[in-house]
């Protein structure tokens, strides 16, 4: 009874979670005028994503957020691997204090410190590109936090069998540490990926112009200023611009769940 | 702790040239980020404080020191108050509820419950989608006259309410749509613990004849209180960190209602370019979350015990 109870509440509140997106997918793929009218024959069609797509530069946007998420993560990749190796296995002057410093930035992210790093941003004269958007977020305490934990796992005897042969630290990093490393740099990519393609308050603020604007300011400037209220349009716009991540999500459902796992568990 | 220095075996007194190199290579290695920390993490906090005692520069006169002006005019400010109220009652709205489903959710789908992947997707999708994008899909469905909700109560017959424009359930609304957006992250965690509790626990206690509330209650959720704490401190930065729905859904209003700490300083900072007050108002984000750090700290540290 319980038991009946119970799966009837889980199945209750999993429709409730899927009902927004289930709406918003019956809005895009149907005729306007059915937006608001549930008939299981209504027609089903792609218009409104031919429509939105023509109404603002999407493509545009597209390429600005894949550079943006490529051009973060490969930074954020070389910098934190250098920064956890040296926390894990180099007892260098500081370096405690120095760890401590780097744990500020999980509490004191870049994204509350918009008014000063726009201040920066526009000393250096980088407002308006995509630098701007992704130079506060480049050295990620996170990520050093992430691959010091799982650097400092890794076997000494590995470690000092690489220097026996004569490799220095760089290759020692290299040909030891990073491929051992490998289920975590997935991880730490996924979720970076997801956080840098969502992001939007801290792009909005320096971006100004088509040649720099990623998808989630496009779609906002997109469904503010043009067009009013039509809602099929926007909601295939929006649609459109999740959708390589839901699709990737949808593909890969198990790394996903797995490695933002991996990723909370310190 | 095993280290680089201990390897070479020699211990104080003067440094060896083997110390030297651990030393260079070391900061070496730790160089760029922590160019990239200091200017964009360490840098503007203090600029942050030096910007709050100054005034706005103005086209004939450079920005000048005023002192504790901008605090003062933020303590006469109704709207900071305000503001500051609405980001009290949005974490204790959002954040114990989110838990709690969030726990609930794992529960259910760590257990054998029928369609269980199914119902793991509906509660992680929100998850991968952008905060802009389902801010969006809400607004659709909070819209007054047609929007799914108002069809909704339409279908039971209640009168027609326009969610976001008034200002007794507009923050309301905003909190839906994180608790939403958040439970199926949180979730996650929890999933990873109880999936790492071992099984025998639970065989021990039925053979005991324990209830599953009561085994819930005195064995699992005492267990879990490591991954709750983890969780609670990253729903409470959350709570003053995501803003994006405001942007889309309601830009703070109506009447401030819905207006966040951050918000506000968005709006003063980059609407109002009041950028002197935006550095006074920072600060007191900043103080925040210190003070979410500090409790953090000491709580963690206290009562419990990671492995």
């Amino acid at each position: 009874m319980t038991r009946a109870l119970e799966t009837l509440g889980a199945w209750l509140l999993g429709v409730g979670w899927a009902l927004p997106l289930a709406y918003a997918v019956w809005t895009a793929f149907h005729p306007a005028e059915y937006s608001t009218r549930f008939v299981l024959n209504a027609p089903l069609t792609l218009e409104n994503f031919a429509k939105a797509w023509a109404a603002a530069p999407f493509a545009r946007y597209f390429v600005n957020t894949t550079l943006l998420v490529a051009m973060i993560l490969v930074v954020q990749l070389v910098l934190c691997t250098l920064a956890a190796y040296a926390f894990a296995r180099f007892a260098f002057a500081g370096r405690a204090a120095a760890f401590l410093l780097v744990l500020v930035q999980l509490m004191i992210m870049p994204d509350v410190l918009i008014v000063e790093n726009y201040r920066t941003m526009s000393r250096l004269g980088l407002l308006d590109t995509l630098w701007a958007i992704g130079l506060p977020y480049m050295a990620s305490a996170f990520g050093i936090f992430l691959l010091r934990q799982t650097f400092k796992t890794v076997p000494r005897e590995l470690d000092e069998a690489a220097r026996v042969e004569g490799a220095g630290a760089l290759e020692t990093l290299w040909r030891v540490y990073v491929p051992l490393a490998r289920p975590v740099y997935i991880a730490y990519g996924l979720v970076s990926v997801s956080y840098h393609w969502n992001n939007f308050l801290w792009p909005l603020i320096v971006t100004n112009s088509v040649q720099s604007r990623p998808l989630t300011v496009g779609l906002q400037v997109f469904s503010s200023v043009d067009q009013g209220v039509d809602w099929s349009i926007i909601t295939a716009a929006t649609l459109m611009t999740s959708g390589p991540l839901l699709v990737a999500f949808l593909l890969f459902q198990r790394q996903f769940v797995q490695s933002f796992m991996r990723a909370g568990i310190r | 702790m095993s280290d680089m220095s201990s390897m070479s075996g020699i211990g104080a007194g003067s440094a060896t040239p083997r110390q030297w190199r651990v030393h260079v290579q070391g900061w070496l290695l730790l160089l760029p980020a922590a160019v990239l920390l200091v200017v964009f993490t360490h840098f503007p906090v203090g600029a942050t404080l030096y910007h709050s005692f100054l005034s706005n520069p103005r086209p004939n006169r450079a920005a000048g020191w005023v002192g504790l002006e901008n605090y003062r005019a933020m303590v006469e400010d109704p709207v900071f108050w305000q503001v500051l109220g609405n980001n009290a009652w949005f974490a204790a709205g959002t954040i114990p509820l989110s838990i709690a489903l969030a726990l609930l959710m794992a529960v259910w789908v760590n257990g054998r419950i029928p369609g269980r992947s199914l119902l793991r997707l509906a509660f992680f999708t929100p998850t991968v989608l952008p905060m802009i994008a389902v801010a969006n899909i809400w607004l659709f469905f909070y819209t007054p006259g047609y929007g799914l909700l108002e069809q909704l109560t339409g279908l039971v017959g209640l009168p027609s309410h326009n969610w976001l424009g008034s200002r007794g359930t507009a923050l309301g609304c905003l909190m839906v749509v994180t608790i939403w957006k958040e439970a199926g992250f949180f979730m996650i965690f929890y999933l990873a613990a109880l999936q790492s509790l071992s099984p025998q626990l639970g065989e021990a206690a039925a053979l005991m004849g324990a209830g599953r509330w009561y085994f819930f209650r005195r064995v699992t959720f005492p267990l879990l209180m490591p991954t709750t704490l983890f969780v609670l401190v990253n729903a409470v930065i959350n709570s003053f960190r995501l803003v994006d729905h405001i942007v889309v859904m309601t830009k703070g209003g109506p009447d401030n209602a819905t207006a966040l700490l951050l918000y506000y300083i968005y709006d003063v900072g980059f609407k109002f370019w009041d950028q002197a007050y935006a550095a006074a108002l920072t600060l007191v984000l900043l103080v925040i979350l210190a003070a979410v750090a500090l409790g953090q700290f000491l709580l963690l540290d206290r009562r419990v015990h990671y492995q």
